[in-house]
């Protein structure tokens, strides 16, 4: 099952390293990995999308747990979460296309943030999911470009992640 | 008064009382070497390999309850130690580890005898630092020893670039070291405990299962009372030997892949399982699948969460160390008024003893030709008193003393487990013989092994340290042999050891005493006057029987009850 895991961490060089070294050495799946300080720089904030049975999963948990650097961890899926990513996306938006590509971009409640005679950028948030299916709607052949930030979660209400 | 960065590292040695470092100079550590130079409260031992020096390090950790420490270089210096790094880490040995660094100028720029020690040794420590600044050498020092020694220990590497050892600040030794993302842990959940002397005293055919961890924590005691209290039968891993005595009835001896018949199907069948310090690796209980075939329950008791639900599901899981939660059990236990059922456990202990008479305890066929590596053992066990520190390198012959050197005490028993390097042996019973002056401290080797760190016979001349050196020659890499004979058709693939050395010899050139036995009859004489000589380091040449093979055997992948006992006897 696709887990999402958050951890702070020492926000010092190599922690980075340990955790992704740690994946790759014992053969985890990491679908995506973002990192950025948080509002201590002392600590950064990560969020790991993964996935494997409830043992790896368990296991994984376990292991980042074990980085000497890893303050405080959570998996969002033990409860209630809220997910999110960025992406931004250059789009080949000519003739027809240009009306079509507004209106899905509209639906999607994506933003257009940058305009040529040919292209238009949209900017949009949402769930992984989300993402892949605004991908969809508009089609490969019309996509020149596509950056994503990786998922970024928080518990909801009460669950909170702090040191 | 302000010191430089390698005066306060020397300092701070000091003041974690390490007696003895191992290391090797070099370029980049020039300025430290300065610094131990000046000072004689740290010591210093110069191996002649730095692999030498971590092992040398490990096993003065293993046979105490200190932490190793040794010193390499930069470049060469770190690769040559990352061996003993990693073998330190798999067998979770308390040690740390300095290396010089070029400096933080240089660093990144492809220098002189510049690698990322920091990079190659982060999936082999514990944890590793890179000092950049002279201020956070003290802090630093003090954060590795105590996660070195604290919760599972493990190596810990420094790396201190070779101008932070020249810079200069004032020094100050923390008192106290707190790290807000490290807890390790201590007492184990008491409402756990509880439920788990519920599922001992209503087992009808419990196990122990017990291994390094209960070493490592020095809990033999705790693990021999309980043991007693229950009338269970307990079994230890290779790791684990020492922590119960061996010669008591309730042993069942080693489990695993060479365990004894009756301590792996007990293993096997058993209803309740504790699990004390001890991992559930592949070489202990075989095939996964194969072992949940029977229906049990498992209660682990780990320091380290990551060791447990790892290989096997968990029933009920303990997170603490050893000795607190062993002392947390005994005092339920010895608390309440139940006790085992005793009709139950007597017909479980019946089923023990007949799988005990048909594995026949351990077996080999003794003859007046040839030397049996078995009977070798024996003898050195006799000799000795079973009180010698034995370490060994990898191999047949490491299974043989795993089996016939009934070890009754923790820490007299040093060999890597985990990583399973050959060349650990010698340097290893170095650190054994400087932590125990006087101890009577032997290696048994094999004529592979023992070629792999061949040099530091030399490092034992200029210490002065009068290790027994005990090669079981077969002439072979016998333990790949072994594989080849019954997995790979016979065919000797490059496990042949032509083109030996006369050991006795180059025992006599390094200005040790030599001896090469080749008689049965003659093996307990040379083994007394070996041990005879207390001053003298004896390389024992013993030539054995080239074909012999460690039984029982549970071959890989297979399942704990597939085991192939003796061949016909
Ligand atoms: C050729 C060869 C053959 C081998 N054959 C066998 C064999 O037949 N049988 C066998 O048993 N092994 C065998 N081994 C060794 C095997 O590879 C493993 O190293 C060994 O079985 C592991 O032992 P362990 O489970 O006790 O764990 P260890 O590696 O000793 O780990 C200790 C465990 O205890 C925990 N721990 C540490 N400190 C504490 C504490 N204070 N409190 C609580 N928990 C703590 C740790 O977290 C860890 O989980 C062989 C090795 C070689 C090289
Ligand atoms: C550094 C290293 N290289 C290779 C191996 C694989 N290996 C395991 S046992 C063994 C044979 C050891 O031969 P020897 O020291 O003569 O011992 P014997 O098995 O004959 O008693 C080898 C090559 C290893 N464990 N370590
Ligand atoms: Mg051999």
């Amino acid at each position: 099952m696709r887990h999402i895991i958050s951890l702070l961490m020492e926000n010092e060089a190599g922690a980075l390293s340990r955790v992704a070294g740690l994946f790759s050495a014992r053969g985890y799946n990491i679908e995506s990995l973002s990192v950025a300080p948080t509002e201590d720089p002392t600590l950064s904030r990560m969020t790991i999308v993964t996935s494997g049975s409830d043992a790896i999963i368990e296991q994984i948990n376990k292991q980042l747990n074990k980085l000497v650097d890893v303050a405080a961890l959570m998996d969002l899926n033990d409860g209630e979460h809220i997910e999110r990513e960025l992406m931004l996306v250059k789009v080949s938006a000519q003739g027809e296309a240009r009306e079509k590509l507004k209106r899905v971009a509209d639906t999607f409640h994506g933003r257009i943030i940058d305009v040529t005679d040919y292209i238009y950028t949209i900017e949009l948030t949402g769930s992984c999911a989300e993402l892949d299916s605004f991908l969809e709607t508009v089609g490969r052949d019309l996509i020149l470009e596509t950056v994503r930030t990786g998922a970024s979660g928080i518990g909801r209400g009460e669950r909170i992640l702090k040191l | 008064m302000e010191l430089t960065g390698a005066e306060i590292l020397i300092r701070c040695l000091q003041e974690e009382k390490v007696e003895y470092v191992f290391g090797y100079p070099g370029g980049a550590v020039l300025f430290i070497y300065d610094a131990l130079f000046q000072q004689d409260k740290v010591k210093h031992v110069l191996v002649r390999h730095e692999q030498a020096a971590v092992h040398a390090a490990d096993g003065y950790a293993r046979s105490s309850d200190k932490v190793g420490v040794a010193l390499v270089t930069s470049g060469p210096g770190l690769t040559n130690a990352v061996t003993g790094i990693a073998t330190a880490y798999m067998d979770s040995t308390p040690m740390v580890v300095i290396s010089g660094q070029v400096p933080t100028g240089a660093i990144g720029e492809d220098a002189f005898q510049e690698v990322d020690a920091v990079g190659i040794t982060r999936p082999c420590v514990k944890h590793n630092f890179l000092v950049k600044d002279v201020k956070d050498i003290a802090s630093t020092i003090k954060k590795a020893f105590y996660l070195a020694k604290s919760g599972r220990p493990g190596p810990v590497l420094v790396d201190i670039p070779k101008d932070v050892s020249n810079h200069k600040t004032t020094f100050e030794y923390p008192s106290s070291v707190t790290i807000r993302s490290y807890h390790p842990a201590g007492k184990g959940d008491s409402g756990q405990i509880r439920h788990a002397a519920q599922m001992l005293l209503e087992a009808k055919r419990p196990m122990i299962y017990a291994g390094g961890g209960v070493v490592l924590s020095d809990a033999s005691a705790q693990l021999t009372d309980l043991v007693r209290l229950l009338d269970f039968p307990c079994t230890n891993t290779l790791m684990g030997l020492g922590g119960f005595p061996a010669s008591d009835k309730q042993f069942v001896g080693m489990l695993g892949m060479h365990g004894t018949y009756e301590a792996n199907m007990a293993m096997q069948h058993c209803d309740v399982l504790l699990a004390v310090g001890a991992r559930f690796d592949d070489r202990v209980i075989g095939n996964v699948e194969h072992f949940a075939q029977v229906p049990r329950k498992i209660i682990h008791i780990d320091i380290d969460p990551s060791s447990i639900a790892k290989r096997v599901k968990v029933d009920l899981p303990i997170v603490g160390d050893v000795k607190l939660v062993l002392d947390e059990l005994l005092e339920v236990l010895r608390g309440g008024r139940q006790r085992p059922n005793t009709s139950e456990l007597a017909a479980w202990w019946k089923q023990v003893d007949e799988w005990r008479a048909v594995g026949g305890g351990l077996r080999y066929k003794n003859s007046t030709e040839i030397i049996k590596p078995q009977f070798v053992i024996e003898k050195l066990h006799e000799i000795t008193g079973g009180d010698a520190f034995i370490t060994t390198d990898v191999g047949q012959h490491q299974m043989w003393a795993a089996q016939y050197y009934k070890f009754d005490k923790p820490r007299r028993w040093v060999t890597s487990g985990g990583l399973g390097t050959m060349g650990f042996g010698l340097p290893a019973a170095m650190g054994v013989q400087m932590v125990n002056p006087g101890a009577t401290v032997a290696c048994i080797t094999g004529e592979g092994s023992i070629q792999m760190n061949i040099q530091e016979l030399s490092t034992c001349k200029q210490f002065h340290l009068p290790i027994k050196i005990i090669a079981l020659n077969n002439g072979y890499l016998g333990m790949v042999r072994q594989w080849q004979e019954f997995f790979h058709g016979n065919r000797y693939s490059e496990t042949y050891m032509n083109a030996l050395p006369d050991f006795v010899k180059l025992a006599e050139a390094y200005g040790h005493v030599g001896m090469r036995i080749e008689k049965p009859a003659d093996v307990e004489p040379a083994l007394k006057e070996a041990f005879a000589r207390k001053n003298d380091l004896v390389f024992m040449d013993f030539r054995t029987d080239p074909t012999e093979n460690v039984f029982p055997m549970v071959p890989g992948g297979r399942g704990l009850s597939e085991i192939i006992l003796a061949e016909e006897l």
